[in-house]
């Protein structure tokens, strides 16, 4: 067996786990892994103008593909400044590797330069994370990483490597595989429960399906609509989960929650069994638990983490384990179970919820951020990967984007971290080399990550920037104007920049569009004439459009306002 | 409701206040804490005091046996159970008081492990409760210093903690 240093280990680790991509910053205390990373051409090295972007773009990287990301920070700021994107990850359950620079170990403790308390800054914001202290556990420790990030309900670990285990050398050999004795995640779901579910859903007699990005990261996706479409039922997704069922199927209801459909919300409030799936009745999804509660519904719940099972709503048939272990062995029963009941009664309700049509909206002189959406799915054919920042566009883009298939939708459901956007078209863009990917934006969002325009630069990606420019921080400016009075607080932007001439500044094609007949055409130039180019479209929209329907916080789902009641 | 709940972890650094953040992280309360290695030096048992709604005890066993480090987690108060905590308490010990200090002391079945010209140490070992009854039993304005371990606890009989 050879000696190797640290550094050359880290880099052998990566190479093993089979990393082709590498987000990263580089710093004083990681110059010993850069210099690793420069000797060898298996592990490609992403850099990044700001190390919340690195992390970003190895969650989109894993979110659009199902495999680990991996980001590199030094020590010190390369490390806070990664904590948005690792909390970001963190809340929507996206295995990463963070490798983390630490000061050398004897300094640690003494305010050395750089030096952060990597460790404890991250511990609520990680699914795990080491220190790691002698060169001979680094390789176990990093298979230990990779395996706790990907395994269970995934989660981003991080390492944190002091300078001198980086040069401390040592024999180099990789487990083939870890046992931890405190960590075993289930698989398999109880098979009693399993059957006791089957029981309940074919004895409904309003049942409805909702389920989460816990179907997308378990890849469930097939088992999902094979089982919706054996049972008839119909079905929502929420924010993290578009996608796991065809949007564009009948049985889909759209999205539920603070603006999802009248027929999805309706729906979940009123049926009398709900089958919840890898999902965790967040409360943008059900409003007001005690509302929520009042319905004497049966809950069924499958989830991998038994934390999520009865936190924000008790559940009747709780169901531990991967999302799509459980499925097939539902979908075994109820491919020889008998009849169900009839449930027309009960679709004949939700059409009349549908035939409302609360996604409906009126066309201005200006353009409608709505309209926007809908002809990005048109050009795309429906099948791009995209990606959203944070407020009203992540949301018209939830609503008006159908998507069909898992993995073509990546934003941060969970921590709502502005800024995501455009370092997520960056990693899923290296991810699927073959796919179109469109970042859809605000002139807010936009701004908090705007410098990856230059890593976008460096590596040629063909990304379509959607800004929807509205001149305000317009779901903030939503809520004050219903809530207080219509006093815009701070989200006025009156110095937002020229977002075409910023796009040129940069190496890259920007078009500014103000007419709604230019949008079409705006589109095409983009997607078809600059097919291989950067495109900025800086899209002005009416300024005060807002997000509808709209549960208010603290309410139920059923309490929704609608966009002609306040037209 | 009162809950003793026993962790068994890694011993390994960060290991504890893993334990600590994840209760000030979602609220729950501690009452108190004690921590120390078993036989087996690599893990470490944990005893923690809280209390809570039914709901809150079930979500904080789960938030508990979530943590990697964590190995086993025990509601003690679920079944029949021992708890012991220790005390020392430094009190003044003059005139008349010192004769009453000593009668006290027997009574709660403590011992005097520390005595000068004015003060006792006295050392006292049981429940919770019995030691707050004995603080109330005896003069405030006597009491120099306490210190207390925080409840440690074992189940009774075949029920035990192991990995």
């Amino acid at each position: 067996m050879t000696m190797m240093t640290g550094a050359e280990i880290v880099i052998r680790c990566l190479q093993e786990e089979k990393v082709d991509y590498v987000f990263g910053y580089p710093g004083g205390s990681v110059l010993h892994i850069y210099d690793e990373l420069f000797k060898q051409d298996k592990v490609k090295h992403i850099l990044v103008r700001h190390e919340q972007a690195a992390v970003h773009a190895a969650d989109a990287f894993s979110r659009s593909t199902q495999r680990v990301g991996v980001a590199m920070v030094t020590s010190g700021p390369g490390a806070t400044n990664a904590v948005t994107g690792i909390a970001t990850a963190y809340m929507d359950s996206i295995p990463l590797v963070v490798i983390s620079g630490q000061v050398p170990t004897t300094y640690i403790g003494q305010d050395a330069f750089q030096e952060c308390d990597t460790v404890g800054i991250t511990r609520p914001c990680v699914k795990h994370n080491f220190l790691v202290k002698d060169v001979r556990d680094l390789a176990a420790t990093i298979k230990k990483a990779f395996y706790i990030a990907s395994t269970g309900r995934p989660g981003p670990v991080v390492v944190d490597v002091p300078k001198d285990i980086t040069a401390a050398k040592c024999k180099f050999e990789y487990p083939a595989e870890v046992k931890l004795r405190s960590y075993n995640p289930v698989i398999k779901g109880h098979s009693g429960q399993i059957k006791k579910a089957i029981q309940l859903l074919l004895g409904a007699k309003r049942p409805m399906i909702y389920t989460g990005g816990g179907v997308i990261l378990s890849n469930a996706s097939e088992q999902l609509t094979r089982l919706t479409r054996l049972l008839g039922f119909p079905i929502t997704n929420t924010l993290m989960g578009l996608g796991a069922y065809p949007g564009t199927d009948r049985l889909f209801l759209g999205m539920p929650g603070m603006h999802g459909t009248v027929e999805a919300n309706m729906a979940m409030q009123n049926c009398d069994v709900l089958l919840a799936i890898g999902t965790r009745f967040d409360d943008r999804v059900i409003g007001n638990p005690e509302n929520f509660a009042t319905v004497p519904r049966k809950i069924i719940h499958v989830d991998i983490d038994p934390s999520s099972i009865s936190k924000r709503v008790r559940v009747d048939v709780p169901i531990v384990g991967n999302v799509q272990d459980v499925l097939d062995e539902m979908i075994r029963l109820l491919e020889v179970e008998q009849d169900k009941k009839d449930i027309s009664d009960w679709w004949s309700e939700i059409e009349g919820w549908r035939a409302r049509q609360c996604m409906n909206y009126a066309m201005k002189d200006a353009i409608m951020p709505q309209y926007v959406i809908e002809q990005l799915w048109e050009i795309t054919g429906g099948d791009a990967i995209i990606t959203s920042d944070v407020g009203q566009h992540q949301m018209w883009a939830a609503q008006y984007y159908k998507f069909d298939k898992p993995r073509r939708w990546l934003n941060s459901g969970g921590l709502g971290t502005m800024g995501v956007g455009l370092p997520y078209a960056i990693g899923a863009a290296f991810a699927n080399p073959d796919r179109q990917v469109a970042c859809v934006t605000g002139d807010g969002s936009i701004q908090m990550c705007i410098q990856e325009l230059s890593t976008a630069k460096q590596f040629g990606l063909p990304i379509k920037i959607i800004n929807l420019n509205n001149r305000y921080l317009g779901m903030v400016r939503q809520w004050q104007e219903m809530f207080y009075s219509r006093r815009y607080s701070q989200t006025y932007m009156d110095s937002i920049p020229d977002f075409v001439k910023l796009a040129e500044a940069y190496g890259h094609v920007g078009i500014r569009v103000d007419k709604p007949e230019d949008v079409v055409p705006a589109l095409k130039k983009a997607f078809i004439d600059h097919k291989d180019d950067l495109v900025f479209l800086d899209i002005r929209t009416a300024r005060e459009a807002n997000v509808f329907p709209m549960v208010a916080a603290g309410k139920g789902l059923s309490e929704m306002v609608l966009a002609d009641e306040n037209l | 409701m009162r809950h003793i709940i026993s962790i068994l972890l890694e011993n390994e650094a960060g290991a504890l206040s893993r334990v600590a953040g994840l209760f000030s992280a979602r609220g729950y309360n501690i009452e108190t804490l004690t921590v120390a290695p078993t036989e087996d030096m690599s893990l470490s048992r944990l005893t923690i005091v809280t209390s809570g709604s039914d709901e809150i005890i079930e979500q904080i066993t789960k938030q508990l046996n979530k943590l990697i480090d964590v190995i086993k987690v025990v509601d003690l108060s679920e079944a029949a159970h021992i708890e012991r905590e220790l005390m020392l308490i430094k009190v003044r010990a003059t005139g008349k008081d010192r004769e009453e200090m000593k009668r006290m002391a027997d009574i709660f079945r403590g011992r005097i492990i520390d005595v000068t010209e004015a003060t006792y140490v006295i050392e006292l070992t049981g429940s919770g409760s019995k030691l707050d009854s004995f603080i109330q039993a005896i003069d405030a304005d006597l009491i120099l210093e306490t210190v207390r371990t925080g409840v440690s606890g074992i189940g009774r009989g075949d029920r035990v903690l192991k990995v």
